[in-house]
């Protein structure tokens, strides 16, 4: 039975239990002559929560449980001899999956039964063309334990999901019969109710934690394989970037560190004056009228998605500086450079600061605006030397947050920067950062567990330690200025 | 003090003599810099302004081309004797026959074509003047033939797509100058296309095909579509929507009405702030970590992209929430309470109701900023060269499948420029779909807005 179809059923059977509970509430209440607790659909609803959820969340634990212990048995099964010279493990269990879902299209074909299918022995039955026959191509002759392993993981999965299917109704029959036989007059049923739908908010709380959790996790894990197979001296302080197919690649994160610094440089340099002016001039000078169409054409800017600022850079900002600018001046010719990507991405981040900091200017109290006009400076002069100083921590925040996202940025520069690892200081130059390097190493052929792979994990976690302390440290700075006036 | 009465300028020899309405130097000096000041912010938010519709433009001249297409129609033969030899209308054995097949079909419709019209031109053979038509169009013929096997023996008339550099020549993109340098196309078949525009053979149409048909190879990208990648965006925003409403809801709500003042719920809303400004990126590799390498999740499925845009979407829909939520004035509670409701009802039947305007306006606008995110879908392969159309959900969630942002990225590393037009056709039409998303947000927000 489909897990769709199971669920569906246990869904039903909530319902159903809905109206069990209500009805024998209902009916016990007029037998006895007493008042009910609780309105008779808190009746219902109690018996309804406890025949689905339970059931539900059992199910979604076992479906992604049981392929992660399947795979680990039966890759106990599969002995090193049969992993071929220079391959992996890997690639041998990919085959075991496979050999397994072709088993079950030959039987859904109707070619073999199971009685036969136990019989088959991979040395004798002619497996490899008859698996070709409904469409799984395998490189090579199957090796015995390879069959075994993969009739194996068809048997297991197979047994699991009798057994998901068993333990899920038995669990919704009992914990929705339990709760529909403790049903009487005096059950407190809307607290039962109330108590479970507060566990279950609480749980949706809790899926917060777990996804800082998951990435946390995941990142440290692969990334303590790949300083397994990878010494952590020379990640970190190499200069070199130079991932080969056939091993022996040098992977330092400098150059790419470097990209990175001088790609949100440029950026932040397009994007700190002008936002900055942008939000001084919307909140000081601006007239409703004028405020009321330019500040939502620059919010436009935060809204349209990276990926049309990467087709932005490449097809025209990247060309027109290469044709105007860097070829007359010989100073390069890619049309891909850090200016490219830095100007772009500025554009992206202006409406970034200007809000941010539209919204810190508009917190300085008037009065202090008020006292400086009545010393007689002008409003340029308030503005630079009373509201800008007072301002400034909540200023400084906002650029670190924009500089957080600069750093995280992958489309722009995936499509604007280039590809090139360098350590240079000419901005015409295409260079490369730390996440157009992540998309390409995760993106190739390369094998999983090979260090060329895993490095996108290390590089990964660089990427979220910078990101998260510039976060924790402008948030930091902004509330303790936001304290200050409040 | 006698100095004073003397000279009214005081001792810093201002105004010496003068009016007092007529500006003394460093007045003048202040003015200016006042002024100054002033130009570099209207400077500054031009700058913003003419970004914005710059960046716009842009796209619209690159892609607004990629809504029309040029066709060719042709009358084509479905010639028995090549399509079904045997002549029994068996169909396996006319699936039998390759595109290959096909090809000679067209290439005699078109040079009928040419004669009809009078439009041979010198030094064109048969087979050149054949490649005007895409070499997609056998592969549509042949659909045909297998969608109508009864058709085979008559003469059936064809829209065919036209090869891409002609479609380019229509388009400005492909001029008799570039040609001579093509190894493609050559000056003498854009000639021979000029003719079949006059004669009404060669028409430019509306391209509903860029909208319904999947991906082309590379060589091919005249008949490159949207289909597979709208289907897949539309997939993954259901699950995104299924997910993250209720998951989001749930969570502002305990977070907002029912959380003590502690430790944990601190903690909890100190992830959820720190988890929106996580780059898409670092979600990408989570993805690939978690659904994909442990839970065994299919790769470039709607299921994977859906789950991990979830996780991405909820911090910005929780906020959305929390606010709508805090909105609601504490009076609605009271009452609720006070006329004898638990907690739980004043929140489920007053508070949330209430609320919902502010919360869908928060979903739709966290939709929005999901549907146009590429980053980590490259990551779980989504980038992948996808000609199948996803089954009907709930099976499609699983199957392979593009979305649009990253289809646009896939279009771009492709070689032929035809592909450029193509990228920001896409991009038009995924703007379209954010705009009216964003149109849909303003318009519950002022409809159902509500000051208390």
């Amino acid at each position: 039975m489909s897990a769709g179809i199971l669920s569906l059923i246990v869904i039903g059977l909530g319902v159903l239990g809905y109206f069990l509970g209500r009805g024998r509430a209902l009916s016990l209440a007029t037998a006895t002559g007493r008042k009910l607790h609780s309105l008779p659909g808190y009746y219902g609803q109690s018996v309804a929560l406890f025949t689905a959820v339970p059931a539900l969340l059992l199910m979604a634990a076992w479906l992604f449980l049981q392929p992660v212990l399947i795979d680990s048995r039966v890759n106990a099964m599969i002995p090193d001899s049969v992993i071929p010279e220079g391959g992996a493990r890997s690639l041998v269990m990919a085959d075991v999956r496979r050999i397994a879902d072709g088993l079950d299209a030959m039987m859904a074909d109707g070619g073999i039964s199971e009685n036969e299918l136990d019989q088959m022995r991979a040395d004798i039955t002619n497996i490899r063309s008859r698996l070709a026959n409904v469409g799984v191509a395998l490189g090579s002759d199957v090796p015995v334990a390879v069959f075994d392993a993969a009739k194996e993981m068809r048997q297991s999965s197979k047994t699991g999901a009798l057994a998901m299917t068993i333990a899920v109704l038995v669990l919704t029959l009992g914990a929705g019969g339990w709760t529909l036989m403790r049903i009487n007059t005096d059950l407190r049923a809307r607290n039962i109710s109330e108590n479970f739908v507060k566990a279950l908010l609480i749980g949706a709380s809790l899926v917060a934690i777990l996804t800082t959790v998951g990435i946390v996790s995941s990142l440290l894990f692969e990334t303590i394989n790949f300083f397994k197979i990878y010494p952590a001296k020379d990640f970190f302080f190499s200069t070199v970037w130079n991932p080969q197919f056939r091993g022996g690649s040098d992977l330092g994160i400098l150059p790419l560190l470097w990209g990175t610094f001088y790609v949100s440089l440029v950026a932040l340099l397009v994007a700190v004056p002008v936002g900055l002016m942008i939000a001084i001039y919307l909140a000081e000078y601006a007239s409703k009228h004028v405020r009321s169409v330019a500040k939502p054409a620059i919010e436009v800017l935060a809204g349209i998605p990276t990926i049309v600022y990467g087709l932005f850079a490449l097809i025209t900002v990247g060309p027109f500086l290469r044709d105007y600018i860097a070829e007359p001046l010989g100073l390069g010719s890619s049309s891909s450079s850090v200016l490219t990507a830095g100007l772009v991405m500025g554009i992206m981040l202006i409406p970034f600061v200007s809000s941010l900091s539209d919204d810190i200017i508009n917190a300085v109290p008037q009065s202090m605006r008020d006292g400086s006009y009545g010393l007689g400076a002008t409003q340029s002069e308030t503005i630079k030397q009373v509201v800008l100083p007072a301002a400034l921590p909540g200023v400084v925040g906002a650029v670190l947050l924009a500089a957080s996202r600069a750093i995280g940025e992958t489309m722009i520069v995936v499509m604007g920067a280039g590809a090139a690892a360098k350590l240079g200081l000419n901005p015409f130059e295409a260079m490369t950062t730390v996440t157009v390097k992540i998309v390409s190493q995760l993106t190739g052929d390369t094998e999983f567990a090979s260090p060329e792979t895993l490095v996108a994990f290390a590089l990964g976690l660089t990427l979220f330690v910078f990101t998260l302390g510039l976060n924790i440290l402008a948030l930091y700075i902004v509330r303790k200025y936001r304290e200050q006036y409040e | 003090m006698t100095d004073f009465t003397s000279s009214p300028t005081g001792a810093n020899g201002r105004r010496r003599g003068g009016s007092l309405l007529e500006l003394d130097a460093r007045t003048k000096r202040r003015n200016a810099s006042e002024a100054r000041f002033r130009l570099m912010g209207v400077i500054a938010v031009s700058i913003g302004v003419i970004a914005l519709i710059g960046l716009l433009s842009s796209i619209l001249m690159n892609g607004a081309s990629s809504f029309r297409q040029t066709y060719i129609t042709l009358n084509v033969f479905l010639d028995p004797a090549k399509l079904d030899k045997a002549g029994d209308g068996d169909l396996e054995k006319i699936a039998k026959v390759t595109t290959f097949g096909y090809a000679p079909l067209i290439q005699k419709a078109m040079e009928a074509a040419i004669k009809e019209n009078g439009a041979a031109v010198d030094g064109l053979n048969a087979k050149k003047a054949a490649e005007l038509i895409s070499k997609e169009a056998p592969a549509d013929l042949r659909r045909f033939v297998l969608a109508n096997p009864d058709k085979i023996g008559e003469t059936v008339e064809f829209s065919l797509l036209a090869a891409g550099r002609i479609d380019g020549y229509f388009k400005g993109r492909v001029t008799m100058e570039s040609a001579q340098l093509d190894r493609n196309i050559s000056p003498e078949q854009l000639m021979l296309a000029d003719k079949l525009k006059q004669a009404g053979v060669l028409q430019i149409k509306f391209n509903w095909a860029f909208f319904t048909a999947p991906d082309a190879s590379d060589t091919r990208p005249e008949a490159a579509g949207l289909g597979v990648a709208i289907l897949g965006s539309i997939y993954m925003m259901l699950i995104v929507l299924c997910l993250s409403l209720p998951l989001g809801v749930a969570a502002s709500i305990y977070l907002e009405e029912f959380a003590p003042q502690n430790r944990w719920t601190d903690l909890i809303e100190v992830n959820i702030s720190n988890l929106a400004a996580v780059p898409s990126i670092v979600f990408g590799i989570l993805g690939l970590a978690i659904f994909i390498n442990i839970a065994g999740l299919p790769q470039s499925a709607p299921v994977v992209g859906g789950l991990v845009l979830t996780l991405m979407t909820l911090p910005t829909i929780i906020i959305a929430t929390r606010a709508a939520l805090k909105a609601v004035p504490p009076s609605i509670r009271d009452a609720a309470l006070g006329i004898g409701a638990s907690k739980m009802q004043s929140v489920f039947h007053h508070v949330l109701p209430l609320a919902m305007p502010g919360i869908l306006t928060g979903t739709i606008i966290g939709l929005a900023q999901a549907l146009g995110e590429t980053a980590p879908l490259l990551l779980i392969g989504m980038v992948a060269f996808v000609r199948e159309y996803p089954a009907s959900p709930p099976e499609g969630f699983f199957d392979p499948a593009s979305a649009l942002p990253v289809q646009v990225y896939n279009w771009t590393t492709r070689g032929d420029p035809a592909f450029v037009e193509r990228a920001s056709g896409a991009i038009i039409v995924l703007l379209v779909f954010l705009v009216i998303m964003n149109i849909a947000a303003i318009m519950l927000r002022r409809r159902f807005e509500r000051r208390w």
